[in-house]
């Protein structure tokens, strides 16, 4: 059932008088809600409801979730919810033009981003859906969005300020459209383990020695599918003082790798025996460089060391426009609790504890990333910001 | 054992077996029945062994311990099997005599059968290609310094755990001298399957009998603190194995028709088997050790017990006050030039050392601050942290995942040594490597401190070749009411490594404080050229 939206502030009167006709059999609606008027018969104050409630909800999951005893949920299903909820504002928010959504869509974000600023993967979505609405507005509109970007320069000399799209126009199909490109990104999203998965049997082979630090879903996932044709060993650093990479190692073994569980302070000294270092990775940021748990630079800088090629398996979703110049907000601590307990009680008044949960990995010090596209070096990481994401939308 | 030759050694290992495990030491006349039949064993191995060709047998080593003529020329088949391995030099009857080209303190009675021993020994070096040759390093001793000798050293048998013959030789050897083995606990990782791996629950004295005349009880007592690592840490590890020393020295007293100079030294055997049992020797541990023996060989025998004994008391007492008393002090003066104010000082763990340095340095009035990095399953820091603090100097306390992200605050990085190798390598607490990987690829420098009695002449360029495993069972913890490791013995695949040692390169290291001065990683050599000239 198609439904007209229309701002409150234009509301002629005779819609007022049939939104109070309308009002009492329906079920009951908030005062807070009666603001928005709805021209249909449908029960659309409650998908207004639901739609702020879920977002509500969202966002308070998004705090706390943030507890730092790393993630409650994976990375993948963060993403994964926050396309939904996209999609479902997309369907249900009222707007009339692409311009209006993106408005939307950016208010909506930047508060998602701020309730949570650790978790990247909920603002990366957020441009990626941005993204899509930009270049199904351009498709409609019958340019293709392609030259646009590359002739930019060209374009400004040629055009002068035609570049300032305001994206007013009203299409009608653009719902849609928006809806099934966000619908695409979503089977995008779930099946990327899988694709990671697959390039497995092509980087590890028989009798490797693996190292791996903490615990990452699609590592695991990785490691599992190649042991089902390989034989090797992996060696799992327990990542201190949250121990992730127990419930790695038991995982792992499960499966019937043999698995070897070391403390963090042992990575170096086992170096020297291992094939190929494969790690996970909280964000991948725009120069080539990670942003991963805590440990993970050590790892890195002994892999180094012994010319140990270093392979990060991240989806593209991991893949963020920030750069790790941004001092205060790179870093993120949870309590020293963890590092000293409070039973050491008459030393802790006295001395600074920290805790930081994650680790800045420069880029030369990785060898390849593998994403649900393939293969690629840390170089190469720009190209693909540009295609998944539009510059203006770096800063939401 | 003693099954073979002898007619009537039935019933006497009836005897020896009943006094075993009554826990008494052997009779003198029971001793030298056992010392008879492996002689006659032996003989009967040796016609044997002249024929087949040589195989280059693995030698036991203990630190040089063992080497100890031990008067050997009195008792020729004291040593058994297990120790008299130089295969090449086809035994002759006196036997004692091959031991002995492996000896470090030659006693005068060993002269005369040494130079057999050396013609047999160069006989059978001719005939062999370049194989187990003789001397350990001490050697040096013996010949003129400037020649350089073949020195080849027995491999330590913890080390040779994956090998079923130096096992069986080391229980052999352990039975005798009525210690009780020690297993093996847990799923060993397969790329540490020639190390020794103990559980802390399962501690050597549990097998002891009550009351056990054959070890001291002093050292009984050290033993267990050792595994239970309560005394933990090489400088108070020497030390506390020192006093216990001086302890054992007190209460001994000559038995009749013996010298205390190598009675002393075979008293001492058992108990030095005893704690390696217990927990691995240290380099500090081993050179302390080498030394008292020395003293103890060099007593002159027309000495009476009594001056003899205050000797040793004095000379171990010496030893704890120059080498580790005074050497802390002098380290602590050269290292007080290299802080400044102002310094942000990060320390690994905890090093006596290291500690002592820096609350000198306090006292001196700089103005520092330390942060102190520690790691599980020790979590050693923790003890470190309470010194300094209480000290009065302020502290930041991490752990060694976030290294990275503190280490741009720091200015200069002190370690602690467990030993230093012939080779530059430093030999230290796991992690120490990391934390010097760390800093120098922050350009921040890193001064190794270590007293030149620790020094060794290994050599090793890795740190799986000789570790130590500790009990992997450390490694489980507990979060948030859940185990995930609780039941890793369970699970076939799943190995738990808990490693107590690692060694550093030296391209890591920029100074190495001693108590000689400031010296590079690499003139170790050096300075224990030096050291072997003076002694």
């Amino acid at each position: 059932m198609r439904r007209r939206h229309n701002h409150p502030d234009v509301v002629p009167n005779h819609f007022h008088r049939q939104h109070t006709h309308t009002q009492t059999p329906s079920c009951p609606v908030s005062p807070l809600i009666s603001s928005r008027f709805y021209t249909t018969t449908m029960p659309a104050p409650d998908k207004e409801i639901d739609l702020t409630e879920r977002i509500e909800a969202f966002l308070s999951d998004l705090k706390r979730g943030g507890s730092g005893t790393g993630p409650l949920r994976g990375s993948a299903e963060m993403a994964r919810e926050t396309t939904a909820l996209l999609r479902r504002i997309a369907a249900q928010a009222r707007w009339s033009n692409a311009g209006d959504l993106m408005e939307i869509i950016r208010t909506e974000g930047r508060r998602m981003t701020a309730a949570q600023p650790s978790e990247t993967t909920v603002g990366n979505m957020i441009r990626r859906v941005l993204k899509i609405i930009r270049e199904e507005y351009a498709r409609s509109r019958g340019s293709s969005e392609e030259t646009d970007q590359q002739e930019s320069l060209h374009k400004l000399l040629t055009s002068g300020g035609l570049s300032e799209e305001n994206f007013r126009q009203h299409f009608a199909a653009l719902k849609a459209n928006v809806i099934e490109a966000i619908n695409e990104l979503l089977t995008e999203l779930e099946g990327t383990t899988d694709n990671i998965k697959m390039q497995a049997l092509e980087h590890i082979h028989s009798n490797e020695v693996i190292m791996t630090i903490g615990r990452s879903r699609t590592v695991e996932a990785f490691l599992k599918d190649a042991a089902r044709k390989r034989k090797f060993h992996v060696i799992v650093a327990e990542c201190a003082p949250f121990c992730q990479g127990h419930k790695m190692a038991t995982s792992l073994s499960e499966a019937g790798i043999e698995t070897t569980v070391i403390t963090d302070a042992a990575i170096f000294a086992v170096m020297s025996r291992v094939n190929k270092v494969i790690i996970g990775t909280q964000t991948v940021l725009a120069n080539g460089g990670l942003r991963a748990v805590n440990g993970t630079h050590t790892l890195a800088l002994a892999a180094k060391h012994h010319s140990t090629p270093l392979i990060v398996c991240a989806p593209m979703f991991k893949l963020s426009p920030q750069f790790p110049n941004e001092e205060d907000t790179f870093h993120k601590f949870v309590s020293p609790h963890e590092v000293l307990p409070f039973t050491e009680g008459e030393i802790l008044s006295k001395v600074n504890v920290h805790c930081p949960v994650f680790d800045y990995v420069p880029p030369e010090l990785i060898t390849l990333f593998i994403s649900n596209i393939g293969g690629h070096a840390p170089s190469y990481i720009y190209r693909l910001m540009s295609e998944l994401y539009h510059p203006e939308d770096h800063e939401l | 054992m003693a099954e073979s030759g002898v007619t009537d050694g039935l019933c006497n290992t009836d005897d020896i077996e009943r006094s075993k495990t009554e826990g008494k030491e052997l009779t003198k006349e029971e001793k030298q029945r056992l010392r008879k039949e492996k002689k006659q064993q032996k003989k009967n191995k040796e016609k044997n062994d002249e024929k087949t060709s040589h195989e280059g047998e693995k030698k036991k080593n203990k630190k040089k311990k063992e080497e100890q003529p031990a008067g050997s020329a009195s008792q020729p088949p004291a040593q058994p099997s297990p120790k008299a391995v130089p295969a090449p030099a086809p035994p002759p009857p006196a036997a004692a005599a091959v031991p002995v080209p492996a000896s470090e303190a030659p006693a005068p009675a060993d002269k005369p059968a040494k130079s057999k021993a050396d013609l047999k020994a160069e006989r059978a070096s001719k005939g062999k290609k370049g194989d187990v040759g003789q001397p350990a390093p001490t050697g040096k001793l013996k010949a003129p310094p400037s020649e350089l000798q073949p020195v080849v050293k027995r491999l330590p048998e913890h080390v040779q755990v994956d090998n079923p013959e130096v096992v069986k030789k080391l229980a052999k050897k352990l039975e005798r001298q009525q210690i009780p083995l020690r297993s093996d606990y847990g799923y060993k990782v397969s790329l540490f399957s020639h190390l020794h791996q103990y559980s802390r629950k399962a501690p050597l004295t549990q097998q002891l009998g009550i009351p056990s005349t054959v070890i001291h009880p002093a050292i009984v007592r050290l033993g267990l603190q050792y595994s239970q690592g309560i005394v933990a840490g090489s400088n108070a590890r020497s030390v506390a194995l020192l006093h216990a020393f001086q302890q054992v020295i007190r209460d001994y007293t000559t038995p009749p028709n013996e010298e205390l100079s190598r009675d002393l030294v075979n008293k001492l055997k058992p108990y030095i088997s005893f704690l390696n049992q217990c927990r691995p020797l240290s380099a500090s541990m081993g050179n302390a050790i080498k030394y008292i023996k020395k003293e103890i060989s060099n007593i002159p025998s027309q000495c009476k017990e009594e001056e003899a004994k205050i000797k040793l008391l004095n000379c171990i007492e010496r030893y704890i006050n120059e080498k580790i008393v005074l050497a802390a002090k002098a380290i602590a003066k050269y290292s007080i030039e290299k802080i400044s104010d102002g310094d942000v000082i990060l320390v690994y763990g905890c090093s006596s050392l290291v500690n002592h340095i820096l609350c000198e340095a306090f006292e001196k009035k700089r103005k520092f601050r330390v942060i102190v990095v520690d790691s599980r399953p020790r979590l050693e820091g923790r003890e470190a942290l309470r010194r300094l603090v209480q000290k009065g100097i302020s502290c930041t306390y991490v752990l060694i995942s976030a290294v990275s992200y503190i280490l741009p605050e720091v200015s200069k990085v002190f370690l602690g040594a467990h030993a230093l190798l012939a080779n530059g390598y430093v030999m230290s607490r796991v992690g120490t490597s990391q934390i010097a990987l760390v800093a120098k690829a922050f350009n921040v420098p890193v001064l190794v401190c270590c007293e030149t009695y620790k020094f060794c002449e290994r050599v090793q360029t890795d740190s799986f070749v000789s570790n130590e495993l500790d009990d992997p069972d450390d490694l489980i913890v507990t979060r948030k009411g859940k185990t995930q490791l609780e039941h890793w013995q369970k699970v076939p695949s799943l190995g738990l490594l808990n490693l107590v040692y690692d060694v550093t390169p030296p391209d890591f290291v920029d100074l190495v404080i001693t108590d000689l001065g400031m010296i590079p990683c690499t003139s170790v050599p050096v300075v224990l050229r030096v050291k072997n000239v003076d002694q």
